[in-house]
């Protein structure tokens, strides 16, 4: 067993896998204090302890509040040099089609005023449409597909939209937990207007019967914030005999910069 | 003032990145031989004391005269270009490097490089401050905000190649992480 793969550290690894029931108590009672204790989260938690990789890898003092000073109001830029446009479909990178259902996912970044985040760099990465994605410890016993690496990247818009097609990734075991399964999802990484914007994320489908086991998903502990991982499925994106439309809208959060600066108003 | 949006949440980056954010010379803000070039590394450690090999740091930097950098290019770098951002995977044994220069001053402020660190089992991003050693840090507001045992965990050493920083995510030594209005 490497340490590479998402395996609990060999100091807290039990030598045998705790059950799905045992990890979904863990996440119900959690749910439960934080329902009693009425304050809203709306960011995952750090120490999770139903997700076993968090336990020696959260901070244990709290996160020291600072105001964003010189670099950390600006972000790094990108631009036509950094990013082709044919990196946005990850159906068209081999010589051939990559099996599974072709979707379409597009929405809009926006800061927390509703301004958005202009020709930015957007990067994806994701497993294929039987689960298993290309990365070399990746041992899930599921079809490499040839056609799908199963990375993208584009620029936002003057308007903050992204957009890609790919393929609807599958659910995969992972060993968090005796027969632990990941709800289908793609990694999102962002960028905003200022570095203290930068977020790394996972987008979830509707309905996906996995999220209540699913501790990474469940360290999110509110649901309305977990409901914003999820994206929706938009009849206006699906096109005709093509590919079925996803819409997932993000916001980073607020910018230090003022509405005059922004010049949008 | 308006209410603002609530922010989407974070998650974790997961294990399985390494095949696609790091890139051909992500760390190298310059190239490697430049005059001037420094070496911006460290260990990253989990609350074991640990090499933790699958993390992934960014950092984000002012030039040396102190000018934030408004350059494209950082997934392709010319070799000319100084865009102040750049991405290092942790080894096997939990080490980051980066090549770059040391970060001048923005405004009589004590210079510092921003990191942000990602990692399997690390539910959201961490960021922090790597200070430069010994420059006009008796006046930062921030390095005064902290209690006197914590303070040095964002100062960076100084070392044969330039400047070391370790990162402890949990336990003695941690790592002092930051958070900013908003979040």
């Amino acid at each position: 067993m490497t340490a590479l793969t998402d395996t609990p550290p060999a100091s807290v690894q039990p030598s045998t896998l705790v059950t799905q029931a045992a990890i979904s108590a863990e996440i119900s009672a959690i749910e439960t204090d934080y329902h009693r204790a009425g304050l809203e989260e709306t960011q995952p938690r750090l120490d999770y302890a139903p997700y076993r990789s968090s336990l020696l890898r959260h901070p244990t003092k709290d996160l020291h509040h600072t105001d964003p000073e010189t670099i950390e109001t600006a972000s790094p830029c990108f631009g036509p040099s950094d990013v082709s446009p044919l990196e946005s479909d990850l159906t068209i990178q081999h010589g051939g089609t990559p099996i599974g259902e072709r979707m379409v996912v597009t929405g809009r970044i926006v800061d927390g005023h509703g301004r958005p985040v202009r020709r930015q760099l957007v990067e994806i990465w994701q497993a294929n449409a039987g689960g298993r994605y290309i990365h070399k410890r990746d041992q899930h016993p599921s079809a490499i597909d040839p056609n799908f690496t199963g990375v993208g990247r584009c620029l936002t818009d003057e308007q903050g939209w992204y957009r890609f097609t790919t393929i609807k990734p599958g659910p995969y075991p992972w060993k968090n937990h005796r027969n632990a399964w990941r709800p289908a999802h793609i990694h999102f990484s962002l960028f905003g207007t200022d570095f203290t914007q930068r977020m790394i994320t996972q987008m979830y489908f509707p309905g996906d019967p996995l999220f209540p086991l699913d501790p990474i998903y469940q360290a999110i502990t509110d649901q309305k914030a977990r409901d914003r991982l999820v994206a929706t499925y938009d009849h206006d994106i699906t096109t005709h005999e093509w590919a079925t439309g996803y819409r997932w809208d993000i916001v980073l959060t607020g910018s230090a910069r003022t509405h005059f600066e922004d010049g949008h108003h | 003032m308006t209410t603002l949006l609530t922010a989407t949440p974070g998650q974790t980056i997961g294990p399985f990145y390494g095949y696609a954010l790091p890139y051909d010379r992500g760390p190298e803000l310059v190239p490697p031989g430049t005059p001037g070039a420094i070496q911006f590394h460290g260990v990253v450690r989990d609350g074991a004391g640990q090499p933790v090999p699958d993390a992934l740091l960014e950092i984000w930097q002012a030039d040396t005269n102190g000018a934030v950098p408004t350059a494209t290019g950082s997934l392709r770098r010319d070799g000319w270009s100084f865009t102040g951002w750049g991405r290092a995977a942790t080894d096997d044994a939990g080490v980051y490097s980066f090549t770059t220069v040391m970060p001048g001053a923005v405004g009589g402020s004590a210079p510092f490089i921003m990191v942000t660190v990602f990692a399997r089992g690390l539910l959201n991003r961490l960021f922090t401050r790597a200070y430069v050693p010994g420059e006009h840090l008796a006046d930062d507001h921030l390095l005064n905000s902290l209690p006197d045992d914590r303070r040095h965990t964002l100062i960076a050493d100084r070392d044969d190649t330039g400047l070391r920083f370790d990162v402890k995510l949990q336990g003695e030594d941690e790592t002092v992480f930051l958070r900013y209005p908003g979040q």
